[in-house]
């Protein structure tokens, strides 16, 4: 049933007693022509896109959990496109185009709103960083705009521009295009997406091996048995060691905590998305009211998905520091998610010495945002068995070749990313 | 009695007389909603305005229902108040838990006008639009549209308001350590503080309430034989005399974290706002060899149409009030239960005055000693009943009752067997969820307890051995059981601290009730129920039919539930819904309760306000600023500061009405013509002593250490692991086997610690000492063609060339105070850099200006200092090296040496870093030399063309070059060496600059170093 | 909150250490003989397994000593920790 309102308004009428599923849940079939691990955005959005772009369809999206229950239900919700190497600027836009005509694409609103993002400058040196970003990504064909202290009081009031503040704020790189989407719906979205196109979402699945011959990957084992495969795409963000570890693979990754928090609800206070890299904390506005806040990881590998205290308050005495007048608004939860940290800082999206079974992860903390784009650029490297030029760079042998795209420059240390 | 307000002054018309623990000689006044009212010492904001016959509190956030006070503790879902104003405003406070204080002004939230005429309510009739997860089906189209549909949810969403202030207020931080924490000083976790005390363990009892007794404070229980506040009061005191035992009133245990941490939010004071001496909360930081979970239970409602109607509460709740704060929650009370606690609140209210019209048992057949009591007291009972709907407009009028199966369903012909039971509140229960919140926030797991149909720790399952839970949070619902576990836990905790077997304690005589097992009812079906809302979650207005409908779409995870439909995200984070909307999607997908799970209990178990978790480190201690020696002496001297890493350092120091660069520039001229000095404390200093320096540093840089005499200094670049740049400074051999080293200020902790790792964990076998004594010395660099006169002036040694050639090193005393002095520079020009012991930097500062002051000595900052070390075609760590270019990048390929391993070394031949089309430092001049070189500009072939542009390279750092005369830059340009000569755009989008370069070499000044050298 | 402890010093809040990683990285003695695939593993590649893993730390505001911690990596459960060489005098 098409999404509209005048679906709603039908449905009205029935106490909304005729809503089909949004997704089926099949039995799993003995063989798929490609099986993705992993039912976070990732993973249904590869499948969505291997069936719209590839004509793919006979398609199994396995989730040990629940759909979207990993990193796309644990993230600050932030998309933006604006990095500084050529490399990751492309692809990332590539994404952002792509979240740009999601919700009529999916005919399922992610509640995708361009807000803004803006970086503050607290030095001259963030300030001449921010500029030669700002540049690169003018040059690369993404928006971007300086703003000055004024420009930034004006548009974030509730900042504290005062120039004896710890980190004055002197000013601030903005992205007009970038924003926030509602997390949770667009695993939904693409889900149901997917399964209008036969692809069959399989929830409580988990993959416990994975069956090689040579060079080969047969299928795979799980908690609902054996399922034979053409192909096998990993999308398993933090846990891609582990699950590539079935096949025999060591990667360049490590998992690591990265918590966030929401605050209680408050009407509207802010209404762009504002970061920070030398306090190192980002904040933004729920459409729900609640302020979401992230920082930086934890700083150790766990798979946890649960964080302590020294980073949290951090994060909150950075949050506080930029906005003094929410010291009174009370932090209502907080959670960790596993972020799969690459050595560079960037992702994987390649094939591997296997040759069919593919990987994307090395998300960092750049997941969500990633999400149409990752899924476009995969479903691409599994169809074709080779990337689409966007996704090129991002290869598993770029680390032992010395292209590292390592947008920090903090090099081959994943909790410096 | 009123309904919406009124009832001011000092009438207190639901008050009875003889009952509860407030103190009736100390009247406070308070205004809420703009009326004044008047309460007790003791009294909580709810009970204050029940007392005075408040019913609407609030408004819920979706509909615009009119809420009043449901329960009485940190479950309450309705009501939110906006407390006090400006800069002293808190949103979203739940009455239930504000201590009332004297002079306290709060307001409903979420509806304008207001609470009683509230526009918002329109979002009742257009309800039937508005199902769970409506949002994902709308409002895409147009696809421009959604920015402002969305416009319209953010002003209805939110509840209270931020204040725009910045907090008065202070937050403290305090860390304690202790054998035993107990959380919660009910029944289970007063015994077992008492136990753990008594087995002379360190004890720490937090509780949320202003003291300790938890439920017995509010349940007229009877403890050996005598009433349970007694057993309370001498428990407290025992506690409160026993040293090494800490008792935490006001105190929510807001989290559990690894390895026994805890945290604790005390609330200081009694509620009003704390004087300034003093800090609003204070979060303590526990680490505690034992946990004791004794959190209690919150008891749940079942849902019925209407069930949100002001006037339907918790029938413990009301129970609460009425013998904690002697409020009568009505004149006329309808319960409706399924298990047996709520005769207890019958019975309380009956013997208090209030008229019970009938208690709606959905049991078919109950019994036990509440029910004889009941029956006793002349209370009618419908036993296998249940209540349909409240009926009421503004408030409860009545409960339309009929007969119900076991499920709670009622016959198709409700309408025939219905019947309305008259009352003014409608007092419910549907059991009781232990609170197990912090026992899953530290890794406890759960089971599913058929009896008391919710979910209980499991004791089989406890990951974390240092933690125990008992109590009603573990599931006992009888006082004597909760003592028992809490005596025994209390026990077992001081015992596993390490204090041996503790003294058995014999329990208090608690007497047990013969009791009727619970009816698993969740909500009441019937035909027509459809048409009426029963809800589940008050706060965030969601219902069965959103529940029904998830689990209709697909929803069917208990998390996607969570999330579809907003179950449990309010602020109350689902303490009264959980359970329940998860008993309902059971039902509706046919799956036992057990099977389908809870979501996850995530802290803090209360919201905690971000000023306690802050505490003192926010504002301008978020990162304590660190000063040099001569930092006063800047700043008296009109140095303009900028942050440098944790550093803060002098910018440039203006005269009179100088600009900026005009500064600058009388800086660079005074240094390049006469003599400046510079503070440069903030470059890291490492200490290396012992036998094997030289071959440590031989593997650490990329240069020749092999054999440097005593007394010279070498410029020196270390790699990381990948063949990149770290880090560059000087190494000076003060001895046959000591060195110092030199770091950059930004990586002196990073560069540090990696050498640490290196000696200890790959080269343990070397003999090196590292000391870092950074913080040990001043420094500052003396430089210019003059510099060596006015250092003659002030130090002791021979400094004449032939003395202190460049690159040497000499100990001697500058201003009679102990120096080093390195001919070292960075300026192109001669120069000395002096360290003195930090003590002494002021001091020798302000006499090497003195001594200066006939050669024109000036002081100079990092601006001219950099302007300078461009000029000289120095890269530095950020601009240039930025973490992604090799030593040949930057020029270095002659320092590298020829033979043997390097840090970094074998990274360097491979085929990325070894790639003909790498960047390279090159400078960069204007085409037309009085154009400026645009900051962070990018470079490219040509500068009109459509995006993306290719980009050829990058501007690093640029500067006016007041010894060139114009704009000169250091760029990072693929293939540069090859392109001297020719032009390239730089471009800055941003400021829409783009300037016509050429490339040149990177040393502008005295590339042959003739001044360098004197 | 993790409560590592010190072989040097003994139980220490984790704001003590700063994190250094997998243990059983070690530098190839040779690097100049090891293949490319020899130098890239020990750059790039790193145990990263959910459950027991052995990690440095660094006890920065302490001792300054790098130490051995296993430490499960689902639980955060410190197993067991070690000094990495005997205490060197001066």
């Amino acid at each position: 049933m098409k999404y509209s309102f005048f679906s709603l308004s039908r449905n009205a009428v029935n106490y909304h007693r005729d809503w089909p599923l949004a997704w089926r849940s099949p039995a799993p079939k003995p063989h798929y022509d490609v099986v993705i691990i992993g039912g976070g955005g990732h993973g249904l959005a590869t499948a969505y896109y291997l069936a719209k772009e590839h004509g793919i369809t006979n398609v199994a999206v396995l989730e040990k959990g629940w759909i979207g229950g990993g990193n796309t239900g644990r993230n600050t919700t932030i998309v933006r496109s604006n990095y500084y190497l050529t490399e990751n600027a492309r692809f990332y836009e590539h994404s952002l185009k792509l979240w740009e005509g999601l919700s009529q694409d999916l005919n399922f609103n992610v509640m995708f709103t361009q807000r803004g993002v803006l970086n503050l400058a607290h030095t001259l040196a963030d300030l001449e960083n921010q500029a030669r970003r700002g540049n690169a990504m003018r040059l690369n064909g993404i928006d971007a705009l300086a703003l000055n202290r004024q420009e930034v009081a004006s548009m974030v009031p509730a900042l504290d521009l005062s120039p004896t503040a710890r980190y004055p704020i002197l000013g601030g790189l903005l992205q007009p295009r970038g924003g926030t989407a509602r997390h949770d719906a667009v695993a939904w979205g693409y889900a149901r997406g997917a399964d209008a196109r036969g692809v069959d979402i399989i929830q409580d699945c988990e993959v416990t091996g994975i069956r090689r011959d040579g060079n080969r990957v047969l299928g795979v084992e799980t908690s609902q048995g054996f399922i034979g495969v053409g192909k096998v795409g990993v999308a398993v963000a933090g846990h891609s060691s582990v699950v590539a570890g079935m096949a025999g693979l060591r990667l360049p990754i490590e998992s690591h905590v990265l918590q966030a928090m929401v605050t209680e609800p408050v009407k509207p206070m802010l209404d762009t998305v504002v970061t920070s890299d030398a306090v190192f904390c980002y904040v933004s506005q729920s459409d729900r009211g609640e302020l979401v806040i992230g920082g930086d990881i934890d700083g150790y590998n766990s798979y946890a998905q649960r964080g302590n205290l020294p980073v949290l308050e951090h994060v909150v005495g950075a949050a506080v520091a930029l906005f003094p007048a929410i010291s009174r608004l009370r932090m209502m939860r907080l959670w960790g998610g596993i972020m799969d940290m690459s050595m560079d800082g960037s992702p994987i999206i390649a094939k591997t010495a296997l040759d069919n079974f593919y990987v994307n992860c090395g998300w960092c903390y750049g997941g969500f945002k990633a999400t149409p784009g990752s899924g476009w650029c995969f479903a691409h490297t599994i169809a074709q068995d080779r990337p689409h030029e966007i996704n090129a760079p991002f290869t598993l042998d770029r680390y032992t070749l010395g292209r590292a795209i390592d947008e920090r420059g903090a090099g081959p240390v994943p909790w410096m990313h | 009695m009123s309904s919406d307000g009124g009832g001011g002054g000092s009438s207190n018309p639901m008050r009875v007389a003889d009952l509860g623990r407030i103190d009736r000689t100390r009247a406070l006044s308070f205004t809420f909603n703009g009326t004044r009212y008047s309460g007790f010492e003791g009294d909580t904001l709810a009970s204050a305005l029940l007392a005075n016959g408040v019913r609407l509190v609030g408004r819920s956030f979706k509909y615009h229902r009119r809420r009043g006070i449901v329960a009485a503790g940190a479950e309450e879902p309705n009501a939110l108040v906006q407390l006090e104003t400006g800069a002293h405003a808190e949103p979203n406070l739940r009455a239930t838990q504000v201590l009332l204080y004297d002079g306290l002004v709060a307001s409903s939230q979420n509806c304008w006008p207001s609470v009683g005429f509230d526009i918002g309510a329109i979002n009742e009739t257009l309800s039937r639009l508005l199902p769970a997860g409506f949002q994902y089906k709308t409002f895409m189209w147009p696809a421009s549209g959604w920015r402002t549909y969305e416009k319209f949810i953010r002003r209805a969403a939110g509840l209270g308001r931020s204040p725009k202030l910045a907090d008065p207020d202070r937050y403290a931080h305090r860390h304690a350590h202790c054998d035993v924490l107990v959380c919660g000083a009910g029944p289970a976790g007063l015994a077992a503080a008492l136990a753990a005390a008594r087995g002379g363990a360190r004890v720490i009892l937090a509780d949320e309430g202003s003291e300790v007794g938890g439920s017995l404070l509010g349940d007229r229980a009877q403890v050996n034989r005598n009433d349970a506040t007694r057993w309370v009061q001498e428990g407290a005191t025992e506690l409160k005399s026993t040293p090494g035992v800490r008792v935490l009133v006001r105190s929510q245990v807001a989290a559990i974290w690894d390895h026994g941490m805890a945290t604790v939010v005390e609330q200081v004071g009694s509620g009003a706002p704390v004087p300034t001496h003093l800090p609003r909360q204070r979060l303590w930081k526990i680490r505690a060899r034992e946990i004791v979970v004794a959190t209690g239970a919150i008891e749940r409602s079942i849902a019925f149409g209407d069930n949100d109607l002001p006037g339907v509460m918790l029938a413990g709740s009301a129970r609460t009030y009425l013998n904690r704060h002697g409020v009568q929650p009505g004149r006329r009370a309808v319960v409706f239960t399924n298990n047996d606690s709520a005769y207890h609140a019958a019975l309380d209210l009956h013997r208090s005055g209030v008229e019970v019209s009938a208690i709606i048992d959905a049991r078919p057949e109950p019994s036990g000693s509440v029910f004889d009591a009941a029956i006793a007291a002349g209370i009618k009972v419908h036993a296998g009943h249940g209540v349909l709907r409240a009926l009421g407009g503004t408030t409860v009028r009545a409960a339309l009752v009929a007969p119900v199966d076991v499920s709670g369903r009622a016959a198709s012909d409700a309408r025939g067997t219905a019947f309305p039971v008259e009352g003014d509140v409608l007092l419910v229960s549907g059991g009781w969820n232990p609170a197990v919140h912090l026992w899953s926030q530290a890794r406890g797991k759960l089971k599913f307890d058929e009896a008391l149909a919710t979910f209980v720790p499991d004791p089989a399952n406890r990951p974390p051995p240092h933690v125990r839970c008992v109590g009603s949070a573990a599931g006992a619902m009888q006082l004597a059981d909760c003592v028992v576990q809490g005596l025994a836990a209390g026990r077992a905790a001081a015992s596993d601290a390490g204090l041996g077997r503790s003294p058995t304690m014999f329990p208090p005589m608690v007497e047990r009730e013969t009791t009727c097992p619970l009816l698993p009812v969740w909500q009441v079906e019937y035909p027509e129920a459809h048409r009426y809302k029963r809800f589940l979650d008050l706060q965030n207005d969601v219902t069965v039919a959103d529940v029904e409908l998830a689990a209709r779409e697909g929803y069917r995870s208990v998390e996607h539930l969570k999330r579809y439909t907003t179950l449990g995200m309010g602020t109350d984070q689902g303490k009264l819904s959980n359970i329940s909307g998860l008993a309902i999607l059971a039902g509706a997908i046919d799956t036992p309760i057990a099977q389908v799970g809870t979501t996850t209990f995530r802290p803090p178990y209360t919201p905690v306000t971000l000023g306690a978790i802050a505490g003192p480190g926010t504002g301008l201690a978020l990162d304590l600023m660190h000063r040099t020696a001569m930092d006063g002496w800047h700043a008296a001297n009109g140095a303009v500061f900028m942050n440098s890493g944790l550093w803060r350092r002098a910018q440039f120091y203006r005269q009179g009405r100088e600009r900026d660069i005009e500064a600058v520039n009388r800086e660079v001229r005074a240094v390049r013509n006469g003599v400046g000095l510079v503070d440069i404390s903030t470059l890291g200093r490492i200490d290396l002593q012992g036998r094997d320096c030289a071959e440590f540093l031989q593997r650490i840089y990329i240069n020749d250490f092999a054999m440097p005499a005593i007394g010279r200094c070498r410029h020196g670049v270390m790699l990381r692991e990948d063949g990149m740049v770290f880090d560059d400074g000087t190494v000076t051999r003060l001895g046959e086997r000591h060195y110092l080293m030199t770091t950059t200020t930004a990586n002196a902790v990073a560069v540090m610690s990696r050498l640490e790792y290196l000696l200890q964990v790959e080269w343990p076998d070397l003999d090196v000492y590292l000391t870092s004594v950074t913080e040990h010395w001043s420094g500052m660099a003396l430089a210019g063609p003059r510099s060596r006169a006015v250092l003659e002036k002030v130090a002791d040694i021979d400094v004449s060339d032939a003395g202190l050639p460049y690159m040497a090193y000499r100990a001697c005393r500058i201003a009679g105070v102990p120096a080093r002095v390195f001919r070292i520079s960075f300026s192109g020009e001669r120069a000395y850099e002096i360290n003195v012991p930090a003590g002494h930097g002021r001091a020798t500062w302000e006499a090497m200006m003195a001594a200066g002051q006939p050669e024109g000595l000036v002081a100079y900052g990092t601006d001219a200092m950099d302007v300078m070390r461009i000029e000289k075609g120095h890269f530095v760590v950020g601009p240039e090296a930025d973490g992604r270019t090799t030593p040949d990048d930057l020029g270095l390929h002659r320092m590298i040496r020829k033979e043997g391993d390097f840090i970094g070394r074998r990274s360097l031949s491979r085929p990325g870093l070894a790639a003909e089309d790498r960047p390279q430092l090159v400078g960069l001049v204007p085409v037309h030399a009085r154009e400026p070189i645009p900051r962070g500009s990018m470079l490219v072939v040509e500068p009109r063309q459509v995006t993306p542009y290719p980009m050829e390279g990058f501007v690093g750092s640029t500067c006016f070059s007041p010894t060139v005369g114009c704009a000169i830059a250091l760029a990072m340009v693929s293939r540069g060496h090859l392109r001297k000569g020719r032009r390239l755009w730089a471009m800055s989008p941003l400021m829409r600059m783009s300037i016509e370069v050429e490339v040149v070499d990177p040393i502008f000044v005295d590339p042959a170093g003739d001044r360098l050298r004197g | 909150m993790l409560l590592i402890v010190c072989p040097h010093c003994g139980p220490r809040d984790q704001v003590e250490y700063a994190y250094g990683g997998d243990a059983k990285v070690r530098r190839p003695a040779d690097p100049a003989a090891a293949t490319d695939a020899e130098w890239s593993a020990y750059l790039n590649e790193r145990d990263n397994p959910a459950g027991e893993h052995d990690e440095h730390w660094q006890h920065a505001m302490g001792c300054r000593r790098w130490i051995g911690v296993r430490r499960n990596t689902l639980t955060h459960e410190v197993v067991s920790t070690w000094a990495l060489q005997p205490a060197k005098t001066a």
